[in-house]
Order: C-alpha cells, then sequence, then structure tokens
C-alpha cells in the first residue's frame, strides 16, 4: 500500500513554534498544498508579516521575503510589478492587515495588484501578547482592553472581507475557516482558486480565514473553537464577497 | 548626443535610466515632481515600470520588494517624504538590499518650506530610521554631477547592496544647465543568484532565497551588525570623495560646503581674492563616508586660522567638520535655513568680519 497523505514539498519538516490550538500549522499546510498542486513553488515569493507568523518562512521551502508590520502588500506590489511572472502571495495577520497595513491592502486591492493575500484573523494581537485589535469583538477581554472591547471608544470590529468587496477592482475576496474538517476542504478550494486566479493574471485575491488563539483569549483549544464558531462566525460571515465578473 | 540643457529633476530621471535603473517608485512631493512627471511616459518607452504609490511609506517597501527580487530600483522625494521612507531604509538597509533614493531637500521641520535647503544632513548622515545603518550620501552641485552621480548610485547601491542617497538641495532639482550623458556608459552587470528572492527556478542551486531582518537571538544579530559595520568601514577606506577650491593659496580661512551651497561660497573666494584675501575650500562629494582627512589636512595648513561650515541649515555638518578638524583649528557655521541661498557678499561679510 502506497502513502496516501505527505507533507507537501513546499512545506518544510520543521516543528512551528505556534501554540497548541492555533490554526496557522493548518493553514500553512494549505498553502503548501496548493502551492504543490499548482507546480508553481519554483516562481512563487511569499511574504511573511510582522506577528506570529513571521517566521513562516521556516515552514515553506520556496523564496521568502519579510516584511515590516503591515507594508507586505506593497511589498508584494514592488515584485509584482518587477516580476509579474513570479507567483506572489503575502501572509497577514489581523493586527498587520487591519491596522497598521490597512492603507497598504486597500490601495493594493484596489490598484489591481497580481497577488494573492491569505488573512489570518483571530480577532488579538498574538505575537506581541494578546493586545486588543481592531477585529476583537465587542466585551472581548484583551490584555489592552481588561474590561472588553468598549464598543463606544474603539467603535466596532473591522470586517475586512466586506470592506475590501465595496472595492470594484479585486478578483476575488471570500472568507472562511478551518476549525473543523468541513471548513478546511472549502478554505482549501478557496485559497486554491485565489492562486489559480493570480495564475491567470487576474486582479487582486484574497482570503480571510477566521482563526483561533487559545493562549490568548485564555481558553482551551477546544473552547477556542466553540467561541469561534459561536461569536466569531456569528460576526465575521463566512461566504464568498466577490468573485470575477 | 552632445550637451542638452535640462532641468536637474528630469535629467536624475533621464541619468537613471542610461543606468538601467528601469524601476521607479513615488510620491507627489515639491520640489521634484518633475522626476515622477518625466519617468510616467519615459519608462514605458523603455519597457521599464513606472508606479505612483499611495504615500511615501508603501513606496520604500515597493522599492524593498522589487530590490528584493533583484530588479534595480529607485525612488525619489524630499524632505518629509524621506522622513515617511525612513522606516523602509532602515529595513532595506538591515537587509541588505540595494537601491538609490534621491533627496532633493526642502526647508524643514514639519512642512517647513518648498525652497531649497540642507536640512536633512543629519537625516541622511546619520540614519533617519532605527537602528545602526548608514547610507552611501552622495551630494551634487550641479546638474552634471547629479547626472553622474546617479548613474553610478547604481552600481556602488550594489556593490555594497546598501542603499545609496543622492542628496540633493532644491536648486539641484529646479534649475536648469548644460549636461551631457555619457555614451560608453555601461551599467555593470549584476549577479544577485545567492541572495534575491527571485524564484527558485531562475537559480541553478535550487536552493530557495530568504530576505529578512528579524535575528532573535542576541549574538546572531550582533554579528549581523558587525557584518554591517564592516560595510561601512569598506566604504571609508574606498569611497570618500570631495573636491577642494584655492587651496593651492595661502588661505587664512578655511570653508567646508557641500552642494549648490559651495558654488556660492567659490564665487565669495574668488571675491575675496581680489581683495587680497585667500580663502580655501573642500567640497565633500560623499558625505558618507566623510572626507575627514581632506578637511582635517586642509585645516591643518599652518596660514589658516579657522574653519567655516557653510550650509543650508542651522549647524549639522559643522559636527563632522568639528570632528574631523580634532580641535586644531576653531570651528565655526555659517548659514540659512528658511529656502533663501545665501549670496557670496553675506559669506564675504562672515570671512571678513572673522578675519579683522
Amino acid at each position: 500500500m502506497g502513502k496516501t497523505y505527505k507533507r507537501p514539498e513546499a512545506l518544510s519538516d520543521a516543528h512551528t513554534h505556534y501554540c497548541p490550538g492555533c490554526t496557522h500549522g493548518i493553514i500553512h499546510r494549505l498553502v503548501a498544498e496548493v502551492i504543490d498542486e499548482l507546480g508553481v513553488r519554483g516562481r512563487t515569493v511569499g511574504i511573511a508579516p510582522v506577528g506570529c507568523a513571521v517566521l513562516a518562512y521556516n515552514y515553506f521551502t520556496f523564496d521568502f521575503q519579510e516584511s515590516a508590520h503591515g507594508r507586505a502588500p506593497a511589498m508584494a506590489t514592488g515584485i509584482k510589478r518587477v516580476r509579474p511572472d513570479l507567483i506572489v502571495f503575502t501572509y497577514q495577520g489581523d493586527g498587520d492587515l487591519a491596522s497598521i497595513g490597512l492603507g497598504e491592502i486597500i490601495h493594493a486591492a484596489n490598484r489591481g495588484e497580481k497577488f494573492t493575500t491569505v488573512f489570518v484573523n483571530n480577532a488579538v494581537y498574538g505575537m506581541t501578547g494578546g493586545q486588543m485589535a481592531p477585529t476583537t469583538m465587542p466585551e472581548q477581554r484583551t490584555t489592552t482592553s481588561p474590561v472588553g472591547r468598549k464598543t463606544s471608544e474603539a467603535g466596532m470590529p473591522i470586517r475586512m472581507a466586506e470592506l475590501l468587496a465595496t472595492l470594484a477592482t479585486p478578483s476575488y475576496i471570500s472568507r472562511h475557516t478551518v476549525i473543523r474538517p468541513k471548513y478546511i476542504v472549502k478554505a482549501k478550494r478557496a485559497i486554491k482558486q485565489a492562486f489559480q486566479y493570480q495564475i491567470e493574471g487576474r486582479c487582486f485575491s484574497l482570503v480571510e480565514i477566521v482563526s483561533t488563539c487559545p493562549t490568548n483569549w485564555g481558553m482551551t483549544p477546544q473552547e477556542a473553537i466553540t467561541w469561534t464558531e459561536d461569536k466569531l462566525l456569528a460576526y465575521y460571515k463566512l461566504g464568498e464577497y466577490k468573485t470575477p465578473d | 548626443m552632445g550637451k542638452v540643457l535640462m532641468k536637474g529633476n528630469e535629467a536624475i530621471a533621464e541619468a537613471a535610466i542610461k543606468a538601467g535603473g528601469l524601476n521607479y517608485f513615488a510620491y507627489p512631493i515639491t520640489p521634484q515632481n518633475e522626476v515622477a512627471e518625466y519617468l510616467s511616459w519615459r519608462l514605458p518607452e523603455v519597457g521599464g515600470s513606472f508606479l505612483q504609490g499611495e504615500s511615501e511609506v508603501a513606496v520604500s517597501y515597493m522599492i524593498f520588494g522589487a530590490s528584493a527580487c533583484g530588479a534595480r530600483v529607485f525612488t525619489t522625494s524630499s524632505s518629509p517624504g524621506i522622513s515617511l521612507m525612513s522606516e523602509g531604509l532602515s529595513y532595506i538597509t538591515a537587509a541588505e538590499c540595494p537601491a538609490v533614493f534621491v533627496n532633493i531637500m526642502r526647508g524643514g521641520p514639519g512642512l517647513g518650506g518648498i525652497l531649497p535647503s540642507q536640512a536633512d544632513y543629519f537625516q541622511a548622515t546619520k540614519g533617519g530610521g532605527h537602528g545602526d545603518y548608514h547610507l552611501l550620501v552622495l551630494a551634487p552641485a550641479g546638474i552634471q554631477e547629479a547626472v553622474e552621480m546617479m548613474m553610478e548610485a547604481f552600481s556602488l547601491a550594489e556593490k555594497y547592496r546598501n542603499p545609496v542617497m543622492i542628496l540633493g538641495d532644491g536648486l539641484i532639482g529646479q534649475m536648469m544647465e548644460p549636461v551631457e550623458f555619457a555614451e560608453d556608459f555601461v551599467a555593470k552587470p549584476y549577479n544577485n543568484d545567492d541572495w534575491a528572492t527571485s524564484g527558485m527556478d531562475t537559480r541553478k542551486s535550487g536552493t530557495r532565497n530568504l530576505v529578512k531582518t528579524l535575528y532573535l537571538d542576541p549574538e546572531e544579530l550582533n554579528n549581523h551588525n558587525l557584518k554591517l559595520k564592516a560595510k561601512y568601514q569598506r566604504m571609508k577606506a574606498e569611497e570618500v570623495r570631495f573636491k577642494t577650491y584655492n587651496t593651492e593659496a595661502d588661505y587664512a580661512a578655511l570653508i567646508v560646503s557641500y552642494g549648490t551651497m559651495s558654488r556660492v561660497c567659490c564665487t565669495a573666494i574668488d571675491n575675496l581674492k581680489e581683495e587680497g584675501l585667500e580663502v580655501g575650500l573642500v567640497r565633500p562629494q560623499t558625505l558618507f563616508p566623510f572626507p575627514e582627512e581632506a578637511v582635517l589636512e586642509a585645516a591643518s595648513k599652518e596660514s589658516c586660522r579657522f574653519v567655516l561650515s557653510v550650509e543650508m541649515s542651522m549647524g549639522q555638518m559643522v559636527e563632522d567638520v568639528e570632528r574631523s578638524v580634532k580641535g586644531r583649528r576653531p570651528v565655526e557655521w555659517y548659514g540659512k535655513c528658511g529656502g533663501e541661498v545665501p549670496t557670496p557678499e553675506d559669506i564675504m561679510g562672515v570671512i571678513r568680519e572673522r578675519i579683522k
């Protein structure tokens, strides 16, 4: 009997630094599987964000650049403008993309830059120790909102997929999650679709993935999945927000 | 192609193209807008890439991304814009990527003004962004020199895998002078297979490249900084450039001045000579590395009673002049920083006053 499930070539054999119950590992694997299946590893450049995934390049086996906080879409723009033949993706968290990098992502999307963004939204700053993000839920406790996010002061969480879908230029915007196998299958399909559109030369594509952070949420991995399903998915609705005309 | 009359900003743009700098990202800011306006039609004509970014912050990372995948890239801006790009400059320098940044300086701080200034000397030569790093800084005193420096800047950036800055005052961008582009100039080929993230398929080794600036291990980060420092030491040994004026005379005073300001100083020196007063001048062409030895040697001439740093700032380069002179002569400063260029008469007055 042959091997039916193995590590993708695009994924390294390094142990990740991610916490138990974090979904970065699953998302990394999906990206790697997609790159393998599309046969583009040799011409792919990934861009790591600042945040928990800053070391993402340790887990992939192709060219990588490491950005400053929020600037990955600008770096991706620079690459695609001078080397349109490369397959480029940014891998960004919610502090990175929805806060400090809001300008960069909106303008890259609006110009229709021909790269793909994998946006991992877990409603908190992870690497810096659990501070409030623009995506943090109302009443959600973080280290900088110890009694819960007050919407009277911090506003309501930003829904990035919906916001970017208001732009006319991007080709593909969708939101998924990977907290249960049934969701993982759909998420992978979406990531593959986003890369496929890039290969076809279509404009900007983004897949938002609602993710977990048991460590900074103060939950067990199982509780984190339940909270994601009950609270986050009620606000961050899964689905396709923009598809090519 | 003989001499043509060109505005500085446009000449700089054309010089970049001649040197193979075909990838340009920028954001509008006065007084250097003609560069982007020129390149917006000229680059498509030569198969290059032109993009107006959404901010100087984003532009500096477009430069970073493009440079990190092996392209020859540059941008131009002016003082407040360079402040915004300074974050990116820190990263680009840390990641050892070559790129050319042109700063056509205007008055500051804050919005300041749009007239010529040299008040970004500290920013250009001492950092600007965070961390231990230096840019190689070239300071042209005219349009012809700006063209030559621009054409050489790319190969210098690639030689050191470090950003190079052309630091020109607003006059360099705005005035028109006859210029000639060297027809035999050949951009040096540049092999970046060993580090650029150009896609694994492009290189024989088949190994992946990584461009990064994070070193969590203290020893690794210290070693990285030592490596950068060694590069700056090498610049100091190999790249110092300067010109002198009237230094064969037995001068009573030595002026140190750069850029357009130094040309005004030369006029003052000519006029004072007619009055029987000899003044010498050292003009740094590289601000980092600074021509320390040349300034020390010129200041140490027996006839020289004092050294005057003349700059369109409130006294920035004067600190490097003092450092170079090592206390052997008094070092003073003269300058203006509102956008008005000191006149030969202003400078002559200062020298006469000091000598009598």
